[in-house]
């Protein structure tokens, strides 16, 4: 947060128009907003999940610290993913408005801004939690920056599925943070994650594809076109409906969780149907998987977290 | 150009003699990067002070 920026090469991949050593405009909603919050709520959301489903019980206090660590360096790396696509987000109307194409941050501030954070969060959570959960932050910090945001993205129309990885990694983290080591449940959980990230980012790729052609980003719907889209969102979501299920099925979810998963994974596949059915760009129902595929999401995760999470906890209080 | 006369363009510039002279959006943005940098700084300080007091005297034993 420096007051003048003089990263002189320090603009992004394509040199972002940036009026170098002029006393900066960013307020500190401003560098909010590099943070992503929204994409950072959902991060907090299934790091709480992962946190509060593994066996044991870690100090309040303790499990505070590591959603504060863990939202920061989400934060972080979308504060590095949005220096870096400073360019293709200048260029599409869903992202124009944003800090850096905006002019209110200049990229060399994002990227120490973005810094600092990465380095800080796994610092500390290493330092007050222990250092597998530390470790598997910094490596989803470099995956989201490095692997999908420098690499993937602008490569190849794979990028969201390989990419998605990133945002699948929270809930292991939440579980490393209690018991610093991994097992299938938590690896469930990601694979929750991973297959529903195609539909969802593909859904909202074939109604701005228009966007994404602009600004030169090889999304699936730019490169393969429509038809090969809408069949991938079919076979991704009929992959991602049993996944959904799979708590359950392997036992440490409970029958609220089974009702849930599979009524919202069968509304899924309607709607994942719909789109593949429709000859015509099918936008109505891809705004439909956009908007559903977030409440299926956030309704699985709520469903664990109430069954096992708030469960073990009264058992805990209880006991 | 007479002494005057450069002093004002200096500071239609945004300098004068003292350095860099920020506009009143500038003074306002800079005022709440200032404020958000200290409350995350006195955040972290109370942080690790009660982590500090909840973990005792384990504070440095950190497992993996």
């Amino acid at each position: 947060m420096s007051l003048v920026s003089d990263g002189a090469d320090l603009r992004g991949p394509s040199g972002a128009k940036a009026a170098l050593a002029q006393p900066s405009l960013a307020s500190g909603g401003d560098y909010l907003a590099l943070l992503k919050p929204r994409v950072m709520s959902l991060v907090i959301f299934t790091a709480l999940v992962g946190l509060a489903v593994a066996p044991g019980h870690v100090h309040p206090v303790i499990g505070f610290t590591a959603l504060l660590c863990i939202a920061v360096g989400a934060g972080a790396a979308g504060a590095l993913n949005m220096w870096y696509e400073a360019d293709i987000d200048a260029k599409m109307t869903r992202t124009a408005r944003r800090p850096i194409p905006a002019g209110r941050i200049q990229p060399g501030e994002a990227l120490a801004f973005g810094l600092t954070l990465s380095i800080g969060s796994v610092v500390v959570l290493g330092l007050l939690v222990n250092i597998a959960a530390a470790a598997l932050l910094a490596f989803t910090i470099f995956f989201y920056a490095v692997v999908y945001t420098v690499w993937l993205k602008r490569s190849t129309p794979q990028n969201i599925v390989i990419g998605g990885a990133a945002g699948a990694f929270p809930p292991m983290i939440g579980w490393a943070a209690v018991t610093g080591s991994l097992s299938f449940e938590p690896a469930v959980l990601f694979l929750i994650i991973f297959f529903w990230t195609p539909p969802h980012f593909w859904a909202l790729a074939l109604y701005k594809s228009d966007d994404y052609a602009r600004a030169g980003v090889p999304m699936l719907p730019v490169v393969a076109g429509e038809r090969e889209t809408r069949r991938q969102i079919l076979l991704y979501t009929i992959l991602l409906a049993p996944l959904g299920v799979a708590p359950w099925f392997l036992g440490f979810a409970g029958p609220v969780y089974a009702a849930v998963s599979i009524a919202t994974g069968a509304i899924m596949l309607l709607i994942a149907w719909q789109i593949w059915r429709e000859r015509a760009p099918a936008y109505n129902a891809c705004r439909n998987m956009f908007a559903f595929s977030i409440l299926y999401l956030f309704l699985l995760f709520a469903v664990l977290l109430v069954e096992r999470g708030f469960g073990g906890f009264m058992s805990w209080v209880a006991v | 150009m007479d002494n005057n006369d450069q002093q004002q363009a200096k500071r239609d510039e945004g300098h004068d003699d003292n350095g860099v002279v920020l506009t009143p959006e500038q003074q306002r943005a800079r005022r709440s990067r200032s404020i958000a940098l200290a409350l995350a700084l006195v955040a972290l300080v109370i942080l690790f002070y009660i982590v500090t007091l909840v973990k005792g005297p384990g504070v440095l034993v950190r497992p993996l």
